[in-house]
């Protein structure tokens, strides 16, 4: 059973906005009438709100979520993002590149079957199924930061289990230096990888990469739900990473792929513009996006545009200590 | 052919276009004071009205050539007011993140104009337009005689730089922008004329 322990800054049950208003803000936006150029182009499927508005309502279809058991979380000191917010502001641009696609575009994504392929420099290679995501390592609740390269963050009850575990089971050989991580390439599913320009002019599957001494570190996470349910699709569903000393980006979702490697793998925001996105992608004050400054960001929680919530910005998202050792000696300018 | 309205039907457009402007800005930061505006309702401000602002500057220079074209004398009423609404929203766009994106920490705010190309280009823009925006009075006009003309044909400056801000400012999907691209070229197009001869006039000054 999960037991919630609510903090005073918690969201309560009556503030949250009623998920149809919620879900339809755009369209509320979109008919008053001020939308980008791009929405003239929308698909049919990001514009069928807009019809639907006139031709009897038909609301889409949620995606099913359902309730995991697992070791709950110790308190955290921070503010929970809402699970509204959590779910709502998502970038996956394999759904749309706007922060309010994923949740729009995903809810008939399907996630069973799956199969996670392990591979490459491994002693026992193996493939998990879509219930053995959730039953072949004991499933634990971790609240994590998460720090967007785009200066926002959030904080999210994650469940899931150690990748160190993966790691150890699948028990890579000495040539195994890194693990290259791959999305699942579904472009009758995801839309973004259907076209150009719903996805970013990204060329898919998207890929991301660890060291291996990265992957083996306790904080790494393959997370398979949040908020006490499997994840919702726009999420990473059903499972993906999450690194939390590192941009958000790194943390790749949907997984279909992890390949143990030999050589530093490529990865997908580094092929799109190397000189803004690194490989490491630690999060760091210091080193700015050469288009906007990282040394503070902007807290999502509660609350509207009045809510004060820029914050000083912690080198490794705050979890110096626990992954600092892993880059002693580099220099983290040049290897950001 | 030339397509005119009854005279007495330009006020009531007037105050159409007041409400067609007006609406969706209180209608955003009413929702965005709720916090009805999805995930980040500071992200959703800023685009809505960066995006509004550039529509308006569209809009704004689409009425010559389409009063010209369609001999529709009475568009070329609407360009001030259109024009001060595209000042209103960038200067709610400019607003937006001096208060909720830095939160007014003006060190910060300085910083992101100076260092960031895109941001210094978008406030060179929003200087201009303030410019364009305080001599845009009837009578400042009268008293400025042909150099109001030569300081309001900066608009063409003012959407190029505007159009430039928003290309930089994004992550990896350029198609919009490039859109605006392409929509600033017809327009300049339309003006291939008046710009060249305001061309020889700048240089034969210099």
């Amino acid at each position: 059973m999960l037991i919630k322990s609510v903090a005073p800054g918690d969201c309560k049950e009556f503030e949250i906005t009623d998920e149809r208003v919620y879900l339809n803000r755009r369209e509320i936006i979109k008919k008053m009438g001020f939308v980008g150029v791009g929405s003239l182009f929308a698909s049919s499927a990001a514009t069928a709100g807009i019809a639907d508005l006139f031709g009897g309502s038909t609301a889409p279809a949620v995606f099913q979520q359902r309730a995991l058991q697992f070791g709950a979380a110790e308190k955290f000191p921070e503010t929970l993002t809402p699970e509204v917010k959590v779910t709502g502001h998502n970038n996956f641009y394999e759904f749309g590149i706007e922060k309010q696609q994923p949740a729009e575009l995903s809810q008939g994504f399907k996630v069973d079957p799956w199969q996670l392929k392990i591979s490459g420099e491994v002693e026992n290679p193996l493939t998990l199924g879509y219930d053995d995501l959730y039953s072949s390592f004991p499933l634990e609740e971790r609240i994590y930061r998460l720090r967007c390269v785009e200066a926002w963050s959030m904080v999210v009850p994650w469940i899931g289990f150690s990748l160190a575990d993966l790691v150890k089971r699948a028990r890579p050989t000495s040539r195994a230096k890194y693990l290259a991580f791959e999305t699942l390439y579904d472009p009758a599913q995801m839309p973004g990888q259907k076209s150009r320009r719903m996805g970013g002019g990204i060329d898919y599957p998207y890929v991301e990469g660890l060291r291996i001494d990265e992957a083996m570190n306790p904080l790494a996470l393959m997370s398979v739900g949040l908020y006490g349910k499997t994840l919702p699709p726009q999420n990473g569903a059903p499972i993906r990473l999450v690194v939390p000393w590192k941009y958000g980006f790194k943390s790749i979702k949907s997984i279909v792929g992890i390949k143990f490697v030999e050589k530093k793998p490529a990865t997908t925001w580094n092929l799109l513009a190397s000189r803004e996105y690194g490989f490491y992608a630690n999060v760091n004050p210091a080193v700015d996006h050469p288009r906007w400054s990282q040394a503070s960001e902007r807290r999502i929680t509660t609350g509207g545009i009045f809510t004060q919530n820029r914050i000083p910005t912690l080198p490794f998202n705050g979890y110096g200590d626990q992954v600092g050792d892993l880059y002693a000696g580099m220099n983290l300018k040049k290897y950001y | 052919m030339a397509i005119n309205i009854p005279k007495q039907w330009l006020p009531r457009i007037k105050v159409l276009v007041h409400l067609t402007a007006l609406y969706p800005l209180i209608n955003l930061y009413y929702s965005a004071i709720q916090d009805q505006l999805g995930g980040d309702p500071v992200e959703a401000v800023i685009h809505f009205t960066g995006i509004g602002a550039l529509n308006l500057l569209v809009i704004g220079l689409l009425l010559t050539p389409v009063a010209r074209r369609f001999q529709m004398g009475f568009l070329i009423q609407f360009r001030r007011m259109i024009g001060l609404y595209a000042f209103v929203y960038a200067l709610c766009h400019m607003l937006n993140f001096l208060f909720f994106e830095v939160q007014l920490n003006l060190q910060l705010f300085v910083d992101e104009v100076f260092e960031r190309p895109y941001i210094t280009v978008g406030m060179t823009a929003f200087l201009l337009l303030i410019a364009l925006a305080a001599t845009s009075t009837k009578k400042l006009r009268q008293k400025m005689k042909g150099r109001w003309q030569t300081l309001h044909n900066f608009i063409y400056l003012v959407v190029l730089l505007v159009v430039i801000h928003f290309y930089w400012s994004v992550k990896s999907d350029i198609v919009e922008p490039l859109t605006y691209v392409t929509l600033f070229f017809i327009l300049m197009a339309f003006r291939y004329k008046k710009l060249r001869r305001w061309g020889d006039k700048l240089f034969s000054r210099l």
